[in-house]
């Protein structure tokens, strides 16, 4: 029995194919999901996401989400999925300093949703920076 | 019958009304591609957020949320999405007709988005609580502005359900204004026919068991406030695709009944031209004859 999994932002349809198997970031931690896994519905948190295929594994980086697991299907919502080969890594690093420096410049206690983008922002670019240079060290 | 230097006088004005119709159309040309692609690639998203809600309900226990749920009150929200700008055929006209046309219980509430959405609701004088202005594009930062209004006021329970007016893009000549029950969670059709293909049925899904990590009350408070937020913004989008759709359509017919019009008056104005040559030199051959 085949797992078939699909991945979509508000952006794209990013995945949508039958894999071997798939490693994703859950709210309690990595879950490895086989085919014919128990139902199951939990949130995504940002991290990583491995999808395996014919012995070959692609490595995604997604923000915060919904899995929705059922024996033959697995869906993923996530606000954001990028492929780790095609993260740039000046990018994500530029980004953490813009951030930084929106979070000095906001007083706390104010403009909470400034801060609290500032700080998803942070997290986000420190994610796909760790995926990326684990890829390079191995 | 009017002279032939009136007649040049309104091939010029009409001249000029099609050239700001063709420059309008142009504009709106390119903004619809915009906002098409926009509202093509939300749409996957927002479609299965929506099919996976609406399955996960069947199992959610009973007050696990209160978006799963009825409002006790018997009042009725709705969130009226129009464009901000006219000329765009019939587009907010069809909207309105719909809005009036559905049966809605109880006492009626309006939340509005465009400004001709609050022309709309002051003239038919309901009961208006809101008005967000959004930008062209829509920013998702000023759609999660209303989405929380909606929820906010719904979480009072003083309504029974919100309902959402908007017009869904299908595609170029087609739009459809639809009534979509935004809450609580309903299925709900974004653009052109829903693809339910592996939709389960409310029994076959009773008997489905889901385990919720880490308890389904935390999955829910998470995920439905999103919900909400995301679908609004697709509304929107929506919206905006069929409004500068629509408009392009509208102002390409304008200039293209403007041409005929130039080409029909072109030919008035020749013939009483021909007609006055004719006329001249009939005089002067009748003149020359009596001198003979």
């Amino acid at each position: 029995m085949p797992l078939k999994l699909e991945i979509v932002t508000p952006e794209a349809r990013i995945y949508s194919d039958e894999v071997d198997t798939v490693v994703l970031p859950g709210y309690e931690g990595e879950m490895g999901v086989l085919p014919a896994h128990s139902n199951l519905v939990t949130t995504l948190v940002p991290g990583e996401l491995r999808i395996t295929k014919g012995g070959k594994t692609i490595e995604l980086a997604v923000g915060e989400g919904l899995v929705e697991v059922t024996g033959s299907v697995t869906r993923i919502l996530t606000d954001a999925a990028i492929d780790s080969e095609k993260i740039d890594e000046k990018a994500a690093e530029e980004a953490i300093a813009r951030a930084k420096k929106a979070l000095e410049t906001l007083k706390p206690g104010e403009q909470q949703e400034e801060v609290a983008a500032a700080m998803a922002a942070i997290q986000r670019a420190t994610i796909h920076l760790n995926i990326k240079r684990k890829r390079r060290t191995i | 019958m009017p002279s032939t230097r009136d007649i040049r006088r309104r091939i010029k004005s009409v001249k000029n009304t099609a050239q700001i119709t063709k420059a309008m159309q142009l504009v709106a040309a390119a903004k619809m591609k915009k906002a098409q692609d926009q509202a093509s690639h939300g749409r996957a998203y927002a479609e299965m957020l929506n099919k996976v809600l609406v399955n996960l309900k069947v199992h959610a226990e009973e007050g696990i949320h209160p978006f799963f749920a009825e409002g006790k009150g018997d009042k009725t929200l709705v969130l009226l999405i129009a464009s901000d700008k006219g000329l765009c055929g019939a587009l907010n006209t069809n909207l309105f007709k719909k809005l009036l046309n559905t049966q809605i219980e109880g006492e009626v509430e309006y939340v509005t988005i465009g400004r001709k959405s609050v022309q709309a609701i002051n003239r038919l004088r309901r009961t208006l609580l809101a008005d967000f202005p959004i930008k062209d594009p829509a920013k998702f930062a000023e759609v999660r502005a209303v989405s929380r209004f909606i929820q906010d006021k719904y979480r009072t329970g003083e309504y029974k359900k919100v309902l959402a007016v908007f017009n869904n893009f299908i595609n170029t000549v087609t739009i459809l204004p639809s009534v979509e029950q935004l809450l609580p969670v309903n299925p709900v059709t974004l653009g052109g026919k829903r693809d339910f293909g592996h939709e389960i049925t409310p029994a076959a899904a009773a008997t489905l068991e889901y385990k919720f990590e880490p308890s389904a009350q935390v999955v829910f408070e998470t995920v439905l406030p999103q919900y909400v937020n995301d679908t609004v913004y697709q509304m929107v989008l929506e919206s905006r695709a069929s409004e500068h759709s629509s408009r392009m359509v509208a102002m390409k017919n304008a200039t293209d009944n403007a041409k005929q019009m130039i080409k029909d008056l072109s030919l008035e104005y020749n013939k009483l031209r021909q007609a006055a040559i004719t006329n001249e030199l009939l005089e002067i051959t009748t003149a020359k004859m009596a001198l003979e």
